[in-house]
């Protein structure tokens, strides 16, 4: 099994190219890394709180500073049919959106997929409606995680940044042929500053080179014919083949983040092991909330708790195998979701992280909470209250909650 | 406008094959348009009879790149196409000069891809957007759309104790995308091919959108042979159903004045969809009908400023 976990307690690796530190919010890295990609095309629409990368693209795109093809379009139903009819046409095509735009999109999210095109798209996290809000949480993208996207979410402006573009050469590769999804998480990531690396634009030019697709509509003289419509005796090949190649997406992100990490000292895997080793228990949790709990699991350890934490990266595709062999020596789990899956288990993440355990010979419990829907905060006082369930389920004081927790919810 | 000899050389780039009833007026507003274009292009359709008739895997009957994507988003999807032209143009990627037409049946235009449509009308794409107009949702069973017309039996619209069909008038799209104040909008029917293709070459001419509105009667939904589907979309331009106009940068243009209309009856006697509006005791309705086809009439005539 490759190495699928980056260690952020390992040093930094000296970078090959020359960094910028800039000051800037996540969203304003965003639009930046979208217009040293450069790209053919972006048909977009605004949305809080994705609306500032649409904003500064326009910027971008109003002083000449990229060739991009920006199509204004009237919803983002049209974005992303806009986007699938520029793909398949043979161009480098992006988008943003956020919550209600993804939504109105969901019908084309799996055509997108299923054509096989290389659209990469940010999503800010938002919550869904109703009521209407928007804040954060992942119950938008979750709403999309079985759409045959490629899911990757990032817990800083940092990683929102280098994700765009990574994403261009995982989307694009001839093994993965698919869209990717890029989430930071809605105001906190977005509109606060924060202080990260960028690299000079001739370096990601190179880094995400030239996009030439081996069919396009655009290939006048081999005409092909692109979202037919296939009946029983093909349909199913058809989606088993889009499986086979999102599964075999893990692989191409890792090859692609190892390369990003070579240049720029920053590395990533499929997820983040943190302080995880010698853990006895564990909380898994996505996005910008792992900052928060990676201040409690340092407090936690400076009591002398074994405590470690996990952050997932890839979302789509799952890393189970992956997963189930960083967390199977823990006594007890706790997995941390910004959405609900009405009716479900729990929150998604929780029930994949749980699934992906079951078959596992040694497997800790693994216990589900939701956290901050719509915005709410998530401070360290409710992160301790997890770590407090999991030491007393470890040491057997306290019998395993089955059914799931909410976070910082009233009455 | 080329001769038909010219016309006759031009490649078909709908093939035959495809899984169109016989008679449907669809497939023969594709081809007259595109031999209208004379040029590479890409074309795309809505969801609807034309798009699961033509494109069944492993097969296509076009001879020219294709794209389908969903029912209401067209239009969208081929500024799409135009937008990535645009771009990989600008860039020295494609060097060719290609055309852009989108298809639509009535459903996926006047109803559901309104929006998609006015959108990228709007936005000036160098496209061409055609709707074959059948007055239903056909492919889906015979649905009334915004575009089937008064009095119409449909599946969703039947003919009852208490209903005479649709009780609303047709909507008038052709003038709603005329307001978009676009190059070129035309209105024709498959009846007149010369008429049809000569708009199809000016609409692939013009710099920017333009916009089709093409009678293509539908021998299953209208109820009525399917050797019959020329004659009837005839018939509903000499009665003045369906008037052939046209609307270039502002001008208004009628392009066919019989000196006096045939009487409605004509258009309604031969469809089996209006049937139930010859029973006894409907008579009211056929009047009814010819008055608002009279007021349609006067009021295109004064905006053609025709007397
Ligand atoms: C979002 C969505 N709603 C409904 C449908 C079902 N549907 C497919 S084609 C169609 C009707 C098409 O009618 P029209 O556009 O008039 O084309 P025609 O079949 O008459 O040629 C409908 C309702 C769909 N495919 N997608
Ligand atoms: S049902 Fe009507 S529109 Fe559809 S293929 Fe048959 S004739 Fe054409
Ligand atoms: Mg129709």
């Amino acid at each position: 099994m490759a190495k699928a976990a980056t260690k952020l307690n390992a040093p930094a690796k000296k970078p090959k190219v020359k960094a910028i530190t800039v000051a800037m919010t996540g969203n304003a890295g965003c639009a930046l890394a979208m217009k040293q990609i450069n790209p053919d095309v972006v048909a977009a629409y605004p949305i809080t709180p994705q609306t500032t990368i649409v904003e500064e693209f326009a910027t971008y795109v109003a002083n000449g500073a990229v060739d991009t093809e920006y199509v204004n379009v009237e919803s983002e139903h049209s974005a992303m049919s806009a986007c699938i009819g520029a793909s398949a046409a043979g161009a480098r095509v992006m988008t943003t959106t956020s919550s209600q735009g993804l939504a109105l999109m969901w019908e084309e999210l799996s055509i997108a997929s299923a054509m096989r095109l290389p659209i990469v798209m940010h999503n800010v996290n938002r919550a869904l409606s109703g009521p209407i809000n928007i804040h954060c949480d992942h119950s938008d993208s979750m709403g999309a995680r079985d759409m045959g996207w490629v899911q990757m979410f990032g817990e800083t402006a940092q990683e929102a940044y280098d994700n765009t573009i990574i994403a261009i050469r995982v989307a694009e590769h001839e093994k993965v042929l698919l869209p990717v999804m890029i989430m930071h998480d809605g105001f906190i990531t977005s509109h606060a500053i924060d202080r990260f690396d960028v690299l000079e634009d001739d370096v990601v030019k190179k880094f995400v080179g030239e996009y030439e697709p081996k069919q396009a509509l655009l290939n006048i003289d081999d005409p092909k014919t692109f979202g037919p419509f296939a009946m029983p005796a093909y349909y199913f090949e058809q989606r088993r083949q889009l499986r086979e190649a999102l599964d075999g997406a893990k692989d191409i992100v890792l090859k692609v983040s190892k390369e990003y990490g070579k240049l720029t000292g920053r590395s990533y895997g499929l997820f983040e092991e943190y302080r995880l080793d010698d853990a006895h228990i564990a909380i898994v949790v996505m996005g910008s909330t792992a900052g928060t709990a990676k201040y409690v699991v340092d407090q936690a350890r400076a009591k002398g708790i074994k405590v470690g934490l996990l952050k997932l990266r890839l979302f789509r595709p799952f890393p189970a195998a992956e997963i189930a062999e960083a967390l199977s020596h823990l006594k007890a789990v706790a997995v941390m979701d910004r959405a609900d899956s009405i009716g479900a288990l729990g929150g998604p993440v929780y029930m994949e992280v749980k699934a992906a355990l079951y078959n596992s010979k040694k497997r800790p419990h693994v216990q589900g909470y939701v956290y901050g829907l719509g915005g709410r905060d998530t401070g360290p006082d409710q992160i301790e209250t997890v770590i407090d369930d999991l030491k007393k389920i470890a040491r057997g004081t306290e019998a395993p909650r089955e059914q799931v927790t909410f976070l910082g919810v009233k009455g | 406008m080329a001769t038909i000899k010219e016309l006759s050389k031009r490649e078909d780039l709908l093939s035959g094959g495809h899984r169109l009833c016989a008679g449907c007026g669809a497939s023969i507003a594709v081809r007259q348009v595109l031999l209208g274009a004379n040029a590479p292009v890409v074309a795309g359709s809505a969801t609807g009879c034309l798009e699961v008739s033509t494109t069944a895997f492993p097969f296509t009957a076009w001879k020219t790149p294709f794209i389908h994507n969903a029912f209401e988003n067209a239009a969208a999807t081929i500024s799409g196409v135009e937008a990535a032209y645009q771009a990989l143009k600008r860039k020295g990627k494609i060097d060719k000069d290609v055309k852009f037409v989108a298809f639509g049946g009535d459903g996926g235009t006047y109803d559901i891809g309104l929006q998609s449509l006015s959108g990228a009308m709007e936005r000036g794409h160098d496209m061409v957007y055609v709707c074959y107009d059948n007055e239903a949702y056909m492919n889906t069973g015979i649905q009334r759309s915004g575009a089937t017309p008064f009095g119409a039996a449909t599946t969703t619209s039947p003919a009852g104790k208490v209903r005479a069909g649709k009780p609303q008038q047709r909507k008038d799209l052709t003038q709603v995308i005329a307001a978009h104040n676009i190059p070129y909008v035309a209105q024709a029917s498959v009846s007149h091919w010369k008429d049809l293709i000569e708009k199809a070459e000016k609409a692939f001419a013009v710099e920017g959108p333009a916009f089709l509105n093409v009678l293509a009667p539908c021998p299953r939904g209208w109820r009525i042979k399917s050797d019959e589907t020329i004659e009837i979309a005839k018939i509903a331009v000499q009665t003045g159903f369906w008037p052939l106009y046209e609307v270039e940068d502002g001008e208004w243009k009628l392009n066919f004045k019989p000196k006096e209309l045939k009487p409605i009856v004509d258009f309604l006697k031969p469809q089996g969809r209006f049937a139930h509006l010859f029973k006894p005791g409907n008579e009211h309705l056929l009047e009814e009908y010819q008055e608002q086809v009279n007021k349609n009439w006067a009021q295109l005539k004064k905006r053609c400023g025709v007397e």
